[in-house]
C-alpha cells in the first residue's frame, strides 16, 4: 500500500464511523432506516452543516470562527425586520445573507490587518453581535412572516420528497467542494494555512484571503440562520448561541486538522451527518437527554481519539 | 574510548535505508562522516545516539557489545548528538536548557545556586564563559547557542560527541572558534563525528573521513592521504567533472538598478546594478545585512528611501506580490518556513507562484497543472516518486530544487538568491548551479547570497561585500580571492 493510498484510507475513517454508527442504530430503531427519518435527519443536519463548511474554510486557514452563531442571530433578524417592515422575502434574505457576508469580513480585517488571534478577535464579535441582534429586536422574537417564499426555504420540499435544506445543503456541499479543489482561491487557502509566511512569499495575497474566508463562514452563518427562521417562523435574538461549537466538532470529526492547511469538506459533511445520527438515534431510542450528552461527548472523544491512533 | 558499530542495517517499511554498514571512531580523533543526502548518515547517526534501534549489527564500546534503547541510555555510556536544528528552548535561559530534565533539586525545589555555578563552569570549558546562564537561549546567536550544546554534551561525561552539520549556520569567525574548541575537545581524548557537506572543512579539521552512499559503507580514508575528488568521486559514484560548471554567458544590458537603498534601520545606501545574465554576489558576516537587502528588494519589509529600476523603469514594491507582478524571484533563505508550504505536495508547491498561469477564471486547469509540473520536475532532475508526494518527506536537495522550480515556470526578469545551496549535496549544488547558469543565459539578472566563500568566488561575475548594513565594496570576482573578501567584510569590526 502506497503512502498516498494508506493517506486516503484514513481520510476514509469519519465515513466508516457513520456507516457502523448507522447500521448499528438501524437494528436498534426499526424507524431509523425509514426514507422519512432519513430525510429528517438531513434536514436537522442541514444547518449546522452549511455553517460547518464555512467554519471547514476558517480552521484550514489556521484560524477558527466563534461568531457564527451570533451571526446567524443579527442576520435572523435583519430579514425579520425587512419582512416586517413591508420588503419582499426575496429581498430580505439576500440582504441578510449580504450582511453575514460583512460581519464575516470584519472579522476578516480585524484579523489580517489588525493582527489580532482569529479566537479572540471572532470571540470579540461574538459578544458584539449577540447584543445588535438583542439591541435591534428589542430583546423579543420577530415572528409570523405571510411569505410563501420564505416558508420554502426551511419547511419546502423538493419533488415532494426531499426537504429543500437538504438540497440546499448538497448543492452548497458542492460548491465547496470545487471551491477547494479546483479553485486558485482554494489552493491559496490551504497554502496560507499551511504556511502563512511561504504563501505570502510566493505571491499568495494572505490578507485578501483570509478577509474572503470570513467573509463566506459569515454568509453561510446567515444562510443557515435564515433556514432557521423559516422553520420557527420566527426570527429569535438568541437563536444560534453555541452553534459554533457543534460546528468546530463537525469539522474536527471529519478530520480538519485545528493546526491549519490540512483538510478536505467531505469530512465535514461527514462529521455533521454524524453527530444528526447520533442525536437522532438517541431521541429514537428514547434515551434521556442527559445521557444524550455523555453519549455525545463519548462518541467525539472516540472518534478522535482513534484518529491520532492511526496517525501515530 | 572507540566506538565501534558493525554491519548496521536498518529499514523504514520497505525501504532500507542502511546496509551493513561498518564505522568505527576513536577518542582523541574528529571523523567525518560525508555521503550525499538520503545516503543515511543521519539515521546512523541516529542508530548511534540511541534515538533509532538497529534491525541488523551492532555497537561495541571498547570492544564490548552494548545496546542503546534510549538517547538516554547512550549519553549514560558517553555518547551525545549535537543536531543541526538546535535542541533548545528558546524561552528558557541558558542554564535551564543546560540542565533540561535533569535539573539539580532537593525535593523537587530547583537548586539556583547550585545550577548556575555547574553551567558558567562547563560553558568556560568551551570557551564561552562570558555567555550570562540567566539568558533567554534565544537572545543568543546560533554560534553561541552551539557552544552551549557543546557545554551539555560535556557536562553528560560525553567522550563520544556527534554533530550534524554544525558550521551551517555560523560566521567564519564563529567557525574558527567552534574548530579551536573541537581541537581542544580532540587533545582531551574526546572522539568526533563530523556530518558536514562542506569538504574544505573537512580537509582542515578532520583526521579520517568515512563515506556513505545509498545505505552502503564504501569506504574510510586518512584525511591526510586522500583529496577531494576522490572524496567526492566515493559519495557520488562517479567523476564529478566540474564542482562549479562554467557560465559563458554575453552579458546584456543593466536589469535592476538599485539606489541608495535603505530600509528601517538594518541597510542604508545600498546601490548597485546588476546586468542580464550576470550574477552578482553578496558576501559579507550574518547579520552584515545581506539578506536585509534581498527582502527589501521583494517587498518583505519596508524600504524607506532609495530607488529601484527595472530594465530602466523604476519599480513601486509594497508586498511580494507586486515584486513577482514585476518580474522577480526570491529562493529565500529558510526553506521550510519561507520556501515551501511543507503540507501539500509538490505539485502544489511547484505551481503556487504561477497558478493564474494554469487556470482561468480562479479555475485550475488540472490537465496544465500536471503537465507544468512533470516538465519543470524533469527539468531541474527533482528526484520524487510523483508530485502528490508531501514536499516534507523529499531530501534537502530536491526540496531546494522544488523552491527553484516555483520561479521557473515564468523565467524571472531579476532572481534573488538567498543561501541557494544550504544543505544540499555536492551533486545536488552541482545541479542548482547549472540551474543558475541556465537562468543566466536565459536573460536573468541573478543576485546571491552566500556564507560560502568558495561558492561566491566561483558562481559570481562580481561580489558585493556588506558590513554592518553598509556595502563596503564591489568587487570582480575573476580578481578576487577568499581573504581580501573576508578583510572587507570585518575591516575596522570590533574583535569580540
Amino acid at each position: 500500500m502506497t503512502a498516498q493510498q494508506k493517506a486516503t484510507l484514513q481520510k476514509l475513517g469519519p465515513l466508516l464511523a457513520l456507516v457502523a454508527v448507522c447500521v448499528g442504530l438501524a437494528f436498534m430503531s426499526p424507524v431509523f432506516l425509514t426514507v422519512s427519518n432519513s430525510f429528517d435527519v438531513m434536514r436537522q443536519v442541514s444547518i449546522n452543516a452549511m455553517i460547518s463548511f464555512g467554519m471547514t474554510l476558517s480552521i484550514l486557514l489556521g484560524g477558527i470562527d466563534l461568531s457564527v452563531g451570533s451571526i446567524l442571530a443579527v442576520s435572523s433578524v435583519l430579514a425579520a425586520m425587512m419582512m416586517k417592515g413591508g420588503y419582499g422575502a426575496g429581498l430580505a434574505t439576500g440582504m441578510a445573507i449580504l450582511a453575514g457576508a460583512g460581519m464575516g469580513s470584519l472579522n476578516g480585517v480585524v484579523i489580517a490587518k489588525g493582527r489580532v488571534a482569529p479566537f479572540i478577535a471572532t470571540l470579540g464579535m461574538m459578544t458584539l453581535l449577540r447584543g445588535v441582534a438583542l439591541v435591534l429586536s428589542n430583546g423579543s422574537p420577530i415572528s409570523g412572516f405571510s411569505s410563501d417564499f420564505f416558508s420554502l426555504l426551511g419547511g419546502g420540499y423538493v419533488a415532494r420528497l426531499v426537504p429543500f435544506p437538504v438540497v440546499l445543503m448538497l448543492a452548497m456541499f458542492a460548491i465547496f467542494w470545487f471551491l477547494l479543489t479546483r479553485t486558485v482561491f482554494g489552493r491559496h487557502v490551504y497554502a496560507t494555512g499551511g504556511s502563512a509566511e511561504a504563501a505570502k512569499l510566493s505571491g499568495v495575497k494572505t490578507d485578501r484571503v483570509q478577509i474572503l474566508v470570513y467573509a463566506i463562514s459569515g454568509a453561510m452563518a446567515a444562510l443557515a440562520g435564515m433556514i432557521l427562521t423559516s422553520r420557527l417562523d420566527s426570527a429569535q435574538p438568541t437563536a444560534g448561541a453555541g452553534y459554533e461549537l457543534d460546528a468546530i466538532t463537525a469539522v474536527v470529526l471529519g478530520g480538519t486538522s485545528l493546526a491549519g492547511g490540512r483538510g478536505w469538506i467531505f469530512g465535514t459533511l461527514v462529521g455533521a451527518l454524524l453527530i444528526g445520527v447520533l442525536n437522532n438515534g438517541l431521541n429514537l431510542m428514547g434515551v434521556s437527554a442527559f445521557y444524550q450528552q455523555v453519549a455525545k461527548g463519548s462518541v467525539i472523544l472516540l472518534a478522535v481519539l482513534l484518529d491520532r491512533g492511526r496517525k501515530s | 574510548m572507540k566506538v565501534t558499530m558493525k554491519g548496521i542495517s536498518k529499514s523504514f517499511g520497505p525501504v532500507q535505508v542502511l546496509d551493513g554498514v561498518d564505522f568505527a571512531v576513536a577518542g582523541g580523533e574528529i571523523h567525518a562522516l560525508v555521503g550525499e543526502n538520503g545516503a543515511g548518515k543521519s539515521t546512523l547517526m541516529k542508530i548511534l545516539s540511541g534515538a533509532y534501534s538497529t534491525d541488523g549489527g551492532g555497537i561495541l564500546l571498547d570492544g564490548e557489545a552494548v545496546t542503546f534503547r534510549s538517547t538516554r541510555d547512550a549519553e549514560a555510556l558517553g555518547i551525545a548528538i549535537i543536531h543541526q536544528e538546535l535542541n533548545m528552548i528558546p524561552q528558557l535561559s541558558v542554564m535551564d536548557n543546560l540542565f533540561l530534565g535533569r535539573e539539580p533539586n532537593r525535593l523537587g525545589v530547583i537548586e539556583r545556586g547550585r545550577m548556575r555555578g555547574e553551567s558558567a563552569g562547563w560553558l568556560s570549558k568551551v570557551g564561552a564563559g562570558h555567555i550570562d546562564v540567566n539568558w533567554a537561549a534565544e537572545t543568543l546567536s546560533i554560534g553561541l547557542q552551539q557552544l552551549v550544546e557543546i557545554a551539555k554534551a560535556l557536562s553528560l561525561n560525553a567522550r563520544v560527541l556527534i554533530m550534524d552539520e554544525p558550521t551551517a549556520s555560523l560566521t567564519d569567525r564563529e567557525i574558527g572558534t567552534l574548530f579551536a574548541i573541537m581541537t581542544d575537545l580532540k587533545s582531551r581524548g574526546v572522539g568526533i563525528v563530523y556530518v558536514s557537506h562542506r569538504m574544505e572543512e573537512i580537509f582542515k579539521i578532520c583526521d579520517k573521513v568515512s563515506v556513505l552512499r545509498d545505505g552502503h559503507f564504501v569506504g574510510e580514508r586518512v584525511v591526510a592521504q586522500t583529496g577531494f575528488d576522490e572524496i567526492v568521486k566515493m559519495m557520488v559514484g562517479r567523476e564529478l567533472k566540474e564542482r562549479f560548471p562554467k557560465r559563458e554567458v554575453a552579458i546584456g544590458p543593466v536589469r535592476l538598478k538599485v539606489d541608495d537603498l535603505t530600509d528601517d534601520g538594518h541597510i542604508t545606501g545600498i546601490h548597485f546594478e546588476v546586468r542580464a545574465g550576470e550574477v552578482m554576489g553578496v558576501a559579507g558576516l550574518i547579520g552584515a545585512g545581506r539578506s536585509r537587502i534581498l527582502n527589501t528588494l521583494f517587498g518583505v519589509n519596508r524600504r524607506v528611501s532609495g530607488e529601484v529600476l527595472l530594465d530602466g523603469k523604476p519599480l513601486a514594491i509594497e508586498s511580494p506580490a507586486d515584486a513577482i507582478a514585476a518580474g522577480l524571484g526570491f529562493v529565500t533563505e529558510d526553506r521550510k518556513s519561507q520556501g515551501l508550504v511543507l503540507g501539500l505536495s509538490l505539485r502544489e508547491n511547484i505551481t503556487l507562484v504561477h497558478l493564474k498561469k494554469y487556470s482561468r477564471a480562479g479555475i485550475i486547469d488540472r490537465e496544465s497543472e500536471h503537465i507544468a509540473v512533470k516538465d519543470l520536475m524533469d527539468e531541474l532532475q527533482i528526484r520524487a516518486r510523483d508530485a502528490e508526494l508531501e514536499v516534507k518527506a523529499l531530501s534537502g536537495g530536491n526540496q531546494q530544487k522544488v523552491v527553484f522550480a516555483k520561479w521557473l515556470a515564468e523565467p524571472p526578469k531579476v532572481l534573488l538568491l538567498d543561501e541557494p545551496t544550504r544543505g544540499v549535496d555536492v551533486g545536488g549544488k552541482a545541479e542548482i548551479y547549472h540551474t543558475i547558469n541556465r537562468l543566466a543565459a536565459a536573460g536573468s539578472a541573478i543576485v546571491m547570497v552566500s556564507s560560502e566563500l568558495p561558492e561566491v568566488l566561483a558562481m559570481s561575475d562580481r561580489i558585493l561585500v556588506m558590513r554592518e548594513g553598509r556595502q563596503v565594496a564591489i568587487v570582480d570576482a575573476k580578481a578576487a580571492n577568499q581573504e581580501q573578501i573576508m578583510t572587507a567584510a570585518t575591516e575596522g569590526l570590533r574583535a569580540s
